[in-house]
Formats: structure tokens, C-alpha cells, sequence
């Protein structure tokens, strides 16, 4: 039955005749000498295929007998290719099970191969549900969310997520999303789980639109809403929040591998880069539709008229890796970079991992090497550019004071004699770029020149007069860091460049400068693409012109431009994008994508649970003019949803992994709203919507690990406690708290994360100074002017802060035990808690106390899950 | 074999007599009646489990070379490659080579490295590998090695999780899901890190979709050995004990009242980061260690500290029980500077690794240990030359078709070489050895059978081997 797939895995090939020639010998015999009563019995109660066969099927079968492989031209998953059976014949014949190849394959009866071939055989049980179910008829109804029918089936050479979308009907009055998810449990005989407690959907929704825990005012303003509606209203509030757009920027900003440095070697700081997350938090906080949300960081630039927010909304290109390492080709690297903006591109949009095809064509792959270099020529034309990108309000301060700044700036570099000195290194360097080869030590500066700024080789040409003031200053910053390299440690340090570069940070920290932004504009003059010869960028094949690759639907050949390419997405034709965005918009709500691979929608990733509910979404999401709060609101307001997460046993009744969605999931936090928790427990959390990174501590050791040495100079002030996702992500040396609870490293796309549970974990939250200043803090706002306040008062407002809850009976006793022992043990040892801070008016012995309360709610499970 | 097998035959009766959880009948029903995921409590997760058959090793070092060092100025001499330095191969050999950065057409490097016979075995070793060479009969040379990728990502993946698509569980990770760990208070799979950082990454180690549990543990070299390893100001261990408690007791009642097998692996997580801190102090203290043990791994001298330590390292934690250690050392990447930066990284490894197998051997632990030293792939034949106008910036590029490495330990037959490469070193002449054979054998000396240490995920069963895979019986002692 199974010989097709065995020549695949390299079966030498006399053992394949061997087994070919025995198999047919058995088949032939097996006929003349069939006994029923060798066989395991058929069982004796009606089987239903839906909740009983096909789940068999589909847990064992399919992975070789389903969509994906067919091995050996059979497929299980769908009714008219089972009943037409594979190379060998008929499966199975209906009403008799004892003459069907199917159970003789399964039950071991003169076979050589016992079926399936990996992981333990069929039950008894098993094989006599599929004799039963044979012999009363193999009844296989054409309902049902699984398998898709063959009317749906249309176009079945074609791999469902390049299908166009169709919006499968809801019956009137029905939520369509509990409405897809119920048949599926009825099929099963699953019934879903009850509704979640008030309070704990109310942390859950909270968490999962905005990032933050309910405050007490919220929720005793839910809790408290008795009207018709309340639900609604929360999410209208959640929805409004400007938190929103923060906490969805989080999760696109791990997609398109958003970081605050270069990567590679020298991993240069982007003090600019925060101004893209900007425009990421503004968009989705405003409810830019999801077309225009993309077709602007795709190709803002070549929008009529692109605003300066548009010019903003392209930095999606800058955040590539950039290796400015010496020695390096930068033709090369900027190849590479080309590579990463199409593949990213791909993965982010298509939901493919188009970039396999760099270098040659895959057999499973639907695009070929060249439909990858025609698709890589939309980007291929990019130039960088940084920009004023002013934010309101900071225009007119700026105005006001420029003529000033910029006389002092320029008095700090003629004290030292920085133009004459610059325009004699620049004239030397610009000999060097002139004529490679001659002047070998200048060559090296010039190179460097090149690798360590951002268009500094252009910029020297201009005459010093005719240059903008970013211009200038891109070349005379690295002149007078790098100026040490020519002329020699000791020249270097008498000039006292360094103390200037110093007093350059101090001057600019004096005045309001404008925000800049990295950004992105097509060249002038277009270059031809080439596809390059097994992916290497120096290798040049024929010319390609941008286009669609032909596997996807929608193709255009007339119109080249990356906004045409960027509109592509939204053709009605394109069914990916849809399906693609609310995917990984559904994900986030149940920890499991309708497609499980949200990452990949190719021929390797997985099929969707629930196909009809995913198109009905897709639909929705294209019909509403892509309202990305819409698909929020929808999936929120289901019942769905609202299921509770608290169900014993829940595992083992017939939807393990939660596949079928009978309940909901409780979720690790990720890294970044555990900090943002432990911080608004401690009273601590400072909101700078959209602002710049900023740089908590770090663990002493962690910040050499970058080339080059340590620059980590901490955030001071309140800035220190700006929101986890705003943490300065240094990508050579990130922090260890963000990587411990699995935070991507932001290199490539990640489209969803790990939740993985570690003792690392335990002792970042046990031990880590930062959370020790976080429950401290917690206790201090729970002693403070609430001294002579009972036990019982203090506990309740520990708990209401860490945990946005009043502790249980249980817990009352415990911590009452808890906090006597602790108590009795520091008045024993009083030393032991010398170390901490003091605080007027707070017994050192109390804080210490309250501290270990505050630990220890914030090292619950609870406090670092979503329920 | 899936978890709950392992669980309900193994562990049943361990878990029920330690009292330090105390976790409640009820919970371990919850546990067993969880397809696959019954595993999640970090101490269940590392209880010693029996193998298949019965094992040749018990624990695994694997020396990582990460980058592809060059296996022929390394372990596979190819003097007929002095004939042809300098020139282009015919087209017809050259076009068959999968190259990652140059082209078919680039010039032959022969290798400017002499070769002598080591051992009783007489296995030509390097003489850039001096330290490597008075093992040469404790080691099984593999020069028929061949993989599916020559980009390291891929090909770091495929070595360490069998397939080069990141994201399954890599070796430590299968080693530790199939036999535990005997090791109480340490992670079962530990990660030491020289060089500078690999672009498999974290990769390396992850457990992909086994539970988390078996998930690589990273040793640092600077500051607390395990980050945050030190109780915070103002707590002493008799408070952190209470604290734990208290944190045990309410996670306890959280995953009665939810039934979130995730809770049960947070509270073995806690309990395993207590016993850490007790335990890892007094690993990296090697102060213990007699001078004549820190000479033997290079202590004493700056080149090979670093990675001495590590391998010292290494040692030390294989002797506390834990099952495997993955000591990663980058960085091989020798597209350029093939001589300056290749000898570099052989004086910093050759006597540290030699002096591992030695250390082991003396200890009678060599028989229960196996020692892997390997890269993700090799380096080509032909030169890479980035810089023309320096003769020495010459490298090579990557090589996957036909490159070495060696094994050494329990089950292992040392002293001979097994495979070759044809006289030009571009492809296997004899005895291919894929990556996925490699496995199979690695873990058939640990007592495993590569077919059957699966795991079921998203409807398959997936295991090391993917669905390749033979046991290398030339290798086995």
C-alpha cells in the first residue's frame, strides 16, 4: 500500500522489488485464505464518522495519506479520493470491512507493512471502530468544517492559501466566530467551556488588547456595570485606549525585526529608530486600515503627494542588519539587505518564507529562483535617507533657539580647530576614493569612511559650504571619532577630539532638537535587477524585472513599482494578506493561530483548524475596508473568547492542545509585559507613548558582550520605568531579562513566540535587583500611610496591587503565618536586612517583611499569566 | 515511547515518595491525562529514565566547533591537491561542489599543513593539532560526513536539531526527554559558550516543541555562573526557603483550581533554580582542582584559558550527573585568513579537548562519556580570496559534502578512521556518514533507538532522525 513512499526514503532499490514482489504474493493470497475471525471485531455500536473516524483518520492517516503527500495515491481526508483509493486499489468496501485493504493494512493481516508505519499500532478498539464503521455502510457525510467538500473543493490543485477567499454564510443572528467554533465541537461532541469569570476576562481582555492589568478605578467600573452592554463598553475603552496601538505595535514590531542597533560586529546604536515604532503605535492607535498601514511602510515614499508621516512609515525598511565591519563589501552586505527586505516582505505579507528561493528553486517551494529575484527588484532600487521628522510641538521651541545652538556648536569645533583639520583629512580621503591603490594608508580611511556613516562618501564631495547641518555633522562626528586612526593614538588624545565629542552631547542635550527618522526613497536613476547566480550577490544572471510570482494570485506584469507591489496585497484577488493578517491577529488572543504555522502558509506549514471560520474572518477583515479594530472587537466580543481558561481535566476530554478551542488558554506573559506588570504593582510605571528607548540597567557582565565594549549608560529618572517594549533592544547584546522570557532577537521576522518556563525564569524574577526595586517599591506603597493599618488592609492592598484581587481565606492564613515568621526571624537577625534602603517612617524591619510579600506575589503564576 | 509512557512506568513511584512538592493525587492526574505534556515539572521532566537497550555512555560532551573549520588542514590530508594548487578544476568536478560564497571556477588550495601519523592507530592528524594527535587512539576519525546545507544556520540546525529548517528539538534536548538526567540539582542540558556568538544561536539548545523543560541551560563565564544566581539584598536562605514555599504552596493551589499543567512546570522550575544556587557556586569553583589538572586543560596560559575552562567545565558536570553538556566554541569561519585564524583556534582547543578525553579516561569516566568534537560542516578545497592584494587574507569557503570529525567514549571504537574522501577531498568515495547516521549512532551508544525516542506534535511523530538515519556500525566498539 505504502511502497510509493519508501523508494523516497532511500530504500536501496532490491529491497523495493523484495517488498513489491512478497506484498503482491500476500495481496493474491490473502484473497483465497480471508478469515473474518483473524481480525480484531468489528464493534457492535453505530459509528458516526465525524466525531469517531475522521478524528482517526486525521491523527494518524492524514500526515502521509492527506493533502500534503498522498503517498501512494491515496487520500484519507477528503470523501471522493477515499472512496476512489489509491495506486493499490479501493481502500475500503463499503459494508465489507473484512475484504477492505484499509483494515487489512491497519490490523497487520498478511501485510509486510503494518499501517501507520510510525508511532504504536491501532487498538483493538480502533480497528474494530473502523470494521463497524465499514461494514454498517462507510457513511461519510458531505458536512462538516473538515474536509473542505469538493464544490469548496474547486481549483484543488491549487494549495488552499493561494485560494481566493469565500465568505462561508452565518446564519442570521448567529456570532459567526462561536458559530464555526461550535460545529466543530459538536462534531467532536465537545461542548465548550463555561464563561470566564467577570473579573478574570476583565484582566485577560485588558492584557490582551492594551498590555496592562485593570486598575482599581476600571475595575470597580466594570465589575459595577450592571447595564445592558457592559462587555461592549469595555471594549470600546480598551479599543480607545492608547495603549492599544502599543501593545499591537508589539507584536508587529517582532515581524518586521524591529531593533534600536546595527547587529553584526560593531552593532552601532539607532538613536532614530524609536521614530518608526512611533508611526507603528500612532497607525494602529488611529485605526489606519491595514491596506494603507501597509502600502505606507511599504512604499510611503512613492505615495502622490507622501506626507512626512508617510516618508516615516517607509523606516519598515531600516531594520535590516547592517555589518559595517572592516573589510567588508558594502555591495555585498547591501545585497544581503536587499535579500532580507523581500524575504521579510514575504514572510510578513504572504506569510512564506519566500527567501528560500535566494539561491535556487525548491521542489515543494511555489516560487522558483527567478519569480524571488523578480519580486527582490521592487527593493532593489532603495536609497536611504534620514529626515527631519519633527513631532508636535517640538517645531517651534526648536525655531526659537536653532541660531543659538548652532553657534555654540560650531564655537566647540573651531576651539578645536576642527574645519581646517577636517578638510585636510577630507581632501586626503577624498584622493584615496579617487584613485584606490595609490595612497594605501588613505585607502583604509576612506573605506572605513564609507562602512562607519551613512553616506559619508557622498557627503564629502559637496562643498562644506553646500552641505545640509546633518550632512556636516554625520562626517564631522565620525572625523572626530575616527580621526585617531591616521593620525595616531597620542595626536588623537592631544587634540582632545573626545572631550569635544562630550561636549557636543552636552550641548545638544541643552536644546530642543527636532526628531529624525530613518527612511527610505526609490533612486533617481532605476538600476537593472539580475537574479543572481546561486544566491551569491556577485554573481549576475539574467536581468529580471519586478514582478508577482506567478504561483499567487493577482499577478500584474505592467506595473514594476514597490506601491504597486505594495496595492498587489490588496487586490481582490490576494487572498493571503487577509488570511494572514488575522491570523496572527487571532493568535495572539487564543496562543494558537487558526493556522498553527502563522509563520508559514506554504506547502510545509500546517492546515487550518477551521478553515471557514479563518475565510469568514478574512472576508470580514477585506469587507470592512481592512478595520484591524474590527477583527479585535469581533474576536473579543465572542463567546469564544470570553470561555473560561480554569478547566481540570480539560486536556484529556477530546481536544488536547486546545485545537478545537473548547476553552481558553492560559498564556505566559511575554517578557515585555512582565515588566510593565511588576512596575505598575510597584506604583512605578512611567507611560511615554511611542517614545524613545530607553536602557534599564544591566546585569553586571551582560554589557561587555557587545563588540567594541561596554556604552551602556542607564536611563536615569522615571525614564527608567517606561514600558518593557520601549527597552533599548541592542541586538549583540540584549538584555537577559527580555531573551529569558523568550523575547525574539529580532534578526529575522518572528512571527510568534515561545512560551517556554525555565528556572532561569525563577531566578530572574527571584533575584534580579530590578525586581527587587519593584517589590520594594510595592511594599513601600502598602506601608505607606497605612501604618497603623491592620493585616488584613495591608494584604488586601499587596494582593490589589500585585494581583488586582483580594487574597482568599487561604491566603489570608497564610501570609498571616508567613509574615510572623519573617517577623520573629530579622528581630533574631537584624543584620540580615542592614542593606536596605531606609526609608523615613518605615520600620526597616516592615519594609523587609512586605518586601517578601511583594516577592512573592510577584513570582506567582498568576501574576506572570494571562488567565 | 511518549512522555506519559515514560511518566507512568518510570516516575510514578519516585514522584510519590518525594515529599518536597507534595503535589496531590489530583494533580498527577491532571499531569498523566495530558497527551504528551505530562513531563512539564522540570524535576519529573530530568527523573533518570531507562533506555531501550542497555547503554554503552551515559552523558554527552559535544565540542561544538561552530563555523566549519577545515577539515583538510585538519584531519583529512589531501596531497594530491598540491598537484592542482593554484589551478581552476575541470568543469565537470568543479560544477558538481555546492558553494555557498564562491564560484566552481575559484583556484585550488592545497593545504599548506603537514600531516603526521598519530598513535599506535597511526591516524594522520594535523600538526596543527598536536594535543589532538597523543589521542588519535582513543578517537573514531570520521572523514565521510555529509550534511544537506552549506550555510551555517541550516547546517547547525540540521547537526543539531536533524533538520535544517530551525525550530525542533535539538540533540540535548532528545537526550534529556529520553533518558532524564541523574543530576538533582543541576539542569540536565547545559550550555558553556567561547568565541564569539554562532549564527545557529540559541537555536542550538532549544527544545523546540518538547516541553521546555529540556531546554539548553547557558553557564556564564563572568559574574554569577547562572545569571541572577545570588539571593537580592536583605534575603538570606532561610528566607528564600520560606519564600519558595510560600510560592509553591500558592502556585499548587492555582493549578488545582485550573488544571494548567504550565503551573506544575513553574513550580519544579522554582524548586530547580533553588537547588541551583546551592549547587552551581561549587561547580565553577575549580580552586579545588590540583595544578596539575589546570596545566593539562591550559589554564595557566591566556591562549587556551577560556576555552580550558570550559572543557574543565564540561568535565565537572558530566561527574555531577548531568546528562549533556554543549560546549560551543565559535568562531571557524574561515572564508579569510585561513592561516592566521585557523591556528588561532587550534592552539586555543587542541590541548583543552585532548585534554578532556584524557581527564576522562584517567578517571574511568571516558567508558560512560561520549566526546563529540564537530562542525556544522566543512571547508572547501578551493580558495576563497576576498582581499587579492594579500596573499594571506586567503580562506575557504563552506564544504558539507564530505568533511570530519570525531567521536570518542563509550561505545565508541577509537583509534581508526572510518569513511573517506575522494583524492581532491570534493566529495565521499567510501562510507557516507550523513549527519542523521551520526545521531542515530550517538544515541544508539546512549542506549536509544533513533526510531523510537519520538515525540508526537501537531498529528506526527517526529523524532531526531526526521525519517533518515542508520547506525554507523564501523564506528561502534
Amino acid at each position: 500500500m505504502c511502497i510509493g513512499s519508501y523508494e523516497s526514503k532511500g530504500f536501496p532499490s532490491t529491497a523495493i522489488h523484495l517488498l513489491r514482489g512478497s506484498t503482491l504474493a500476500l495481496t493474491v493470497a490473502a484473497i483465497g485464505a480471508l478469515s473474518a475471525s483473524e481480525l480484531p471485531p468489528p464493534s457492535s455500536a453505530t459509528v458516526d464518522y465525524a466525531s469517531q473516524v475522521q478524528p482517526l483518520f486525521e491523527q494518524r492517516c492524514y500526515v502521509c495519506h492527506g493533502q500534503a503527500n498522498a503517498m501512494n495515491g491515496l487520500r484519507l481526508d477528503r470523501k471522493a479520493d477515499a472512496l476512489a483509493g489509491g495506486h493499490s486499489g479501493p481502500a475500503f468496501v463499503p459494508g465489507d470491512s473484512a475484504g477492505s485493504r484499509l483494515i487489512h493494512m491497519v490490523a497487520g493481516y498478511q501485510v509486510k507493512v503494518l499501517m501507520p508505519p510510525v508511532g504504536e499500532p491501532l487498538t483493538t478498539a480502533e480497528v474494530g471502530l473502523l470494521r463497524a464503521w465499514i461494514d454498517q455502510g462507510a457513511a461519510w457525510p458531505d458536512v462538516g468544517e473538515l474536509p473542505l467538500t469538493a464544490d469548496e473543493d474547486a481549483g484543488a490543485s491549487q494549495h488552499w492559501a493561494f485560494r481566493p477567499i469565500r465568505r462561508p454564510d452565518v446564519p442570521p443572528g448567529r456570532d459567526p466566530i462561536d458559530y464555526f467554533v461550535q460545529q466543530r465541537l459538536r462534531q467532536a461532541g465537545l461542548q465548550p467551556a463555561p464563561r470566564a469569570a467577570w473579573a478574570e476576562l476583565l484582566t485577560r481582555v485588558s492584557l490582551d488588547m492594551t498590555g496592562l492589568v485593570p486598575t482599581v478605578d476600571e475595575q470597580r467600573a466594570f465589575l459595577s456595570d450592571d447595564r445592558e452592554g457592559a462587555y461592549q463598553r469595555l471594549v470600546d475603552r480598551l479599543l480607545a485606549s492608547e495603549h492599544f496601538g502599543e501593545k499591537q505595535a508589539m507584536h508587529w514590531l517582532d515581524q518586521v525585526r524591529y531593533a534600536d542597533s546595527d547587529g553584526y560586529a560593531k552593532d552601532y546604536t539607532r538613536p532614530h529608530a524609536w521614530r518608526y515604532r512611533r508611526w507603528v503605535v500612532d497607525a494602529l492607535n488611529s485605526g489606519m486600515p491595514f491596506d494603507r498601514f501597509s502600502i505606507e511602510q511599504i512604499a510611503g515614499d512613492l505615495l502622490p503627494d507622501a506626507t512626512l508621516e508617510q516618508r516615516v512609515a517607509t523606516g519598515f525598511h531600516r531594520n535590516t542588519l547592517r555589518n559595517r565591519e572592516g573589510g567588508v563589501n558594502p555591495a555585498q552586505y547591501a545585497f544581503d539587505e536587499t535579500i532580507d527586505r523581500a524575504s521579510t516582505f514575504g514572510t510578513v505579507w504572504l506569510g512564506l518564507t519566500v527567501g528560500c528561493a535566494q539561491c535556487h528553486d525548491h521542489k515543494y517551494d511555489p516560487i522558483s529562483q527567478r519569480e524571488f529575484y523578480e519580486l527582490f527588484a521592487y527593493f532593489d532600487n532603495l536609497e536611504e535617507a534620514r529626515i527631519y521628522a519633527p513631532l508636535q510641538g517640538e517645531l517651534g521651541p526648536y525655531l526659537r533657539n536653532v541660531d543659538e545652538y548652532r553657534q555654540k556648536h560650531q564655537k566647540i569645533l573651531d576651539e578645536y580647530n576642527v574645519p581646517a583639520l577636517q578638510a585636510d583629512w577630507e581632501r586626503n580621503s577624498l584622493k584615496a576614493g579617487a584613485s584606490p591603490g595609490v595612497f594605501l594608508d588613505w585607502d583604509l580611511i576612506w573605506q572605513e569612511l564609507g562602512l562607519n556613516t551613512d553616506g559619508g562618501q557622498q557627503i564629502v564631495r559637496i562643498p562644506p559650504s553646500q552641505r545640509t547641518w546633518r550632512q556636516a555633522n554625520e562626517v564631522t562626528y565620525y572625523f572626530l571619532r575616527a580621526y585617531g586612526l591616521i593620525a595616531g593614538n597620542d595626536k588623537y588624545k592631544e587634540l582632545g577630539f573626545a572631550e569635544a565629542l562630550r561636549k557636543i552631547k552636552q550641548l545638544n542635550s541643552e536644546y530642543p532638537l527636532l526628531s529624525e527618522a530613518r527612511v527610505v526613497h526609490e533612486r533617481m536613476e532605476q538600476q537593472p535587477t539580475f537574479l543572481r547566480v546561486r544566491g551569491s550577490w556577485d554573481r549576475p544572471g539574467i536581468e529580471v524585472s519586478a514582478t508577482t510570482p506567478a504561483a499567487l494570485p493577482g499577478r500584474s506584469e505592467a506595473k514594476p513599482t514597490r506601491l504597486d507591489l505594495a496595492r498587489w496585497l490588496f487586490v481582490p484577488q490576494n487572498p493571503l494578506a487577509a488570511r494572514v493578517a488575522v491570523n496572527r491577529i487571532w493568535q495572539e488572543y487564543f496562543g494558537r493561530g487558526l493556522v498553527a504555522t502563522s509563520d508559514d502558509f506554504g506547502i510545509q506549514g500546517e492546515e487550518p483548524s477551521h478553515p471557514r471560520l479563518l475565510d469568514w474572518l478574512a472576508a470580514e477583515f477585506r469587507d470592512s475596508n481592512w478595520d484591524i479594530k474590527r477583527i479585535h472587537r469581533l474576536i473579543v466580543t465572542s463567546e469564544t473568547y470570553k470561555q473560561s481558561s480554569a478547566t481540570p481535566g480539560a486536556e484529556s476530554a477530546g481536544d488536547p492542545g486546545n485545537v478545537l478551542l473548547s476553552r481558553q488558554k492560559r498564556l505566559r506573559l511575554p517578557a515585555e509585559l512582565i515588566w510593565d506588570r511588576a512596575l505598575l504593582a510597584a506604583g512605578l510605571l512611567h507611560h511615554d507613548v511611542g517614545g524613545p528607548s530607553f536602557r534599564p540597567t544591566m546585569p553586571e557582565g551582560t554589557t561587555g558582550l557587545k563588540a567594541g565594549g561596554t556604552d551602556w549608560v542607564p536611563s536615569s529618572g522615571r525614564d527608567r520605568y517606561k514600558r518593557g517594549m520601549y527597552i533599548q533592544f541592542q541586538r549583540t547584546q540584549p538584555h537577559p531579562f527580555l531573551m529569558n522570557f523568550d523575547s525574539p532577537e529580532f534578526r529575522t521576522p518572528v512571527c510568534r513566540r515561545d512560551r517556554s518556563n525555565t528556572p532561569l525564569q525563577a531566578l530572574n524574577l527571584l533575584n534580579d535587583p530590578t525586581f527587587a526595586e519593584a517589590w520594594r517599591a510595592l511594599a513601600l506603597r502598602v506601608l505607606t500611610g497605612a501604618e497603623s493599618q491592620p493585616f488584613r488592609k495591608r494584604l488586601e492592598r499587596a494582593y490589589q496591587f500585585a494581583l488586582g484581587r483580594k487574597p482568599t481565606e487561604a491566603e489570608f492564613e497564610r501570609f498571616s503565618r508567613y509574615v510572623s515568621e519573617r517577623r520573629d526571624e530579622i528581630s533574631a537577625r537584624p543584620a540580615a536586612v542592614d542593606g536596605l534602603p531606609s526609608v523615613e517612617g518605615v520600620p526597616r524591619t516592615e519594609l523587609a517583611v512586605w518586601s517578601g510579600v511583594g516577592r512573592v506575589l510577584m513570582n506567582l503564576d498568576e501574576f506572570v499569566t494571562r488567565p | 515511547m511518549n512522555a506519559r509512557e515514560f511518566f507512568t512506568i518510570q516516575t510514578r513511584r519516585d514522584f510519590l515518595d518525594r515529599s518536597l512538592y507534595g503535589l496531590g493525587l489530583g494533580v498527577l492526574a491532571h499531569l498523566f491525562g495530558i497527551e504528551g505534556r505530562a513531563a512539564t515539572d522540570p524535576a519529573e521532566a530530568m527523573v533518570p529514565r531507562a533506555a531501550h537497550f542497555a547503554p554503552k555512555a551515559k552523558n554527552v560532551i559535544f565540542l561544538f566547533q561552530a563555523g566549519a573549520p577545515s577539515q583538510i588542514d585538519l584531519y583529512d590530508p589531501k596531497p594530491k591537491l598540491d598537484e592542482w594548487n593554484g589551478k581552476a578544476l575541470p568543469e565537470s568536478l568543479a560544477k558538481e561542489l555546492q558553494l555557498a560564497f564562491i564560484q566552481p571556477t575559484a583556484k585550488v588550495l592545497a593545504s599548506r599543513r603537514k600531516f603526521h601519523p598519530a598513535g599506535q592507530s597511526g591516524l594522520e592528524i594535523s600538526e596543527w593539532l598536536p594535543h589532538i594527535a597523543t589521542i588519535a587512539d582513543d578517537i573514531c576519525l570520521v572523514r565521510s560526513m555529509h550534511g544537506e546545507s552549506v550555510n551555517h544556520h541550516p547546517g547547525q540546525s540540521l547537526l543539531m536539531s536533524g533538520s535544517p529548517i530551525p525550530g525542533r528539538p535539538t540533540l540535548g534536548s532528545w537526550v534529556t526527554y529520553g533518558l532524564g538526567s541523574e543530576s538533582r540539582d543541576l539542569p540536565g542540558f547545559v550550555v558553556l559558550k567561547t568565541g564569539s556568538s554562532t549564527q545557529g544561536s540559541t537555536g542550538n539548545w532549544t527544545n523546540g516543541f518538547l516541553p521546555s523543560n529540556y531546554q539548553g541551560v547557558l553557564l556564564r563565564n563572568q559574574g554569577d555562573p547562572i545569571l541572577h544566581l545570588s539571593n537580592p539584598e536583605g534575603v538570606t536562605p532561610s528566607m528564600q526557603r520560606q519564600d519558595l514555599d510560600m510560592i509553591r504552596e500558592l502556585n499548587r493551589e492555582q493549578l488545582e483550581r485550573t488544571g494548567d499543567a504550565e503551573i506544575a512546570s513553574r513550580i519544579g522550575a522554582y524548586e530547580l533554580a533553588f537547588r541551583m544556587q546551592a549547587e552551581a557556586p561549587g561547580l565553577i569553583d575549580i580552586a579545588d582542582e590540583p595544578e596539575s589538572v589546570r596545566d593539562m586543560y591550559g589554564l595557566n596560559a591566556e591562549e587556551t584559558r577560556a576555552y580550558g575552562t570550559t572543557c574543565l567545565l564540561a568535565r565537572r558536570l558530566v561527574e555531577r550527573g548531568v546528562r549533556f553538556v554543549l560546549n560551543q566554541h565559535a568562531q571557524w569561519d574561515h572564508h579569510s585568513n585561513l592561516d592566521k585564524g585557523l591556528s588561532q583556534k587550534c592552539r586555543t582547543t587542541d590541548q583543552p579537548a585532548a585534554a578532556l578525553v584524557k581527564d576522562l579516561k584517567q578517571r574511568g569516566l571516558l567508558d560512560e562519556t561520549l566526546v563529540i568534537w564537530a562542525g556544522e560542516f566543512g571547508r572547501t578545497a578551493l580558495a576563497e580570496w576576498r582581499n587579492p592584494s594579500d596573499p594571506a587574507s586567503i580562506g575557504r569557503d563552506h564544504h558539507a559534502d564530505g568533511f570530519s570529525l570525531w567521536v570518542a567514549g563509550g561505545g565508541i571504537k577509537g583509534g581508526q578512521a572510518v569513511g573517506k574522501t575522494d583524492e581532491l577531498g570534493l566529495t565521499v568515495a567510501e562510507d557516507p556518514v550523513h549527519i542523521h547516521d551520526l545521531q542515530a549512532t550517538l544515541l544508539h551508544c546512549l542506549g536509544l533507538d533513533h526510531e523510537r525516542l519520538t515525540y508526537r506534535s501537531a498529528g506526527r511523530d517526529f523524532r531526531l532522525t526526521d525519517v533518515g538515519g542508520n547506525v554507523v556500525s564501523k564506528m561502534l566498539a
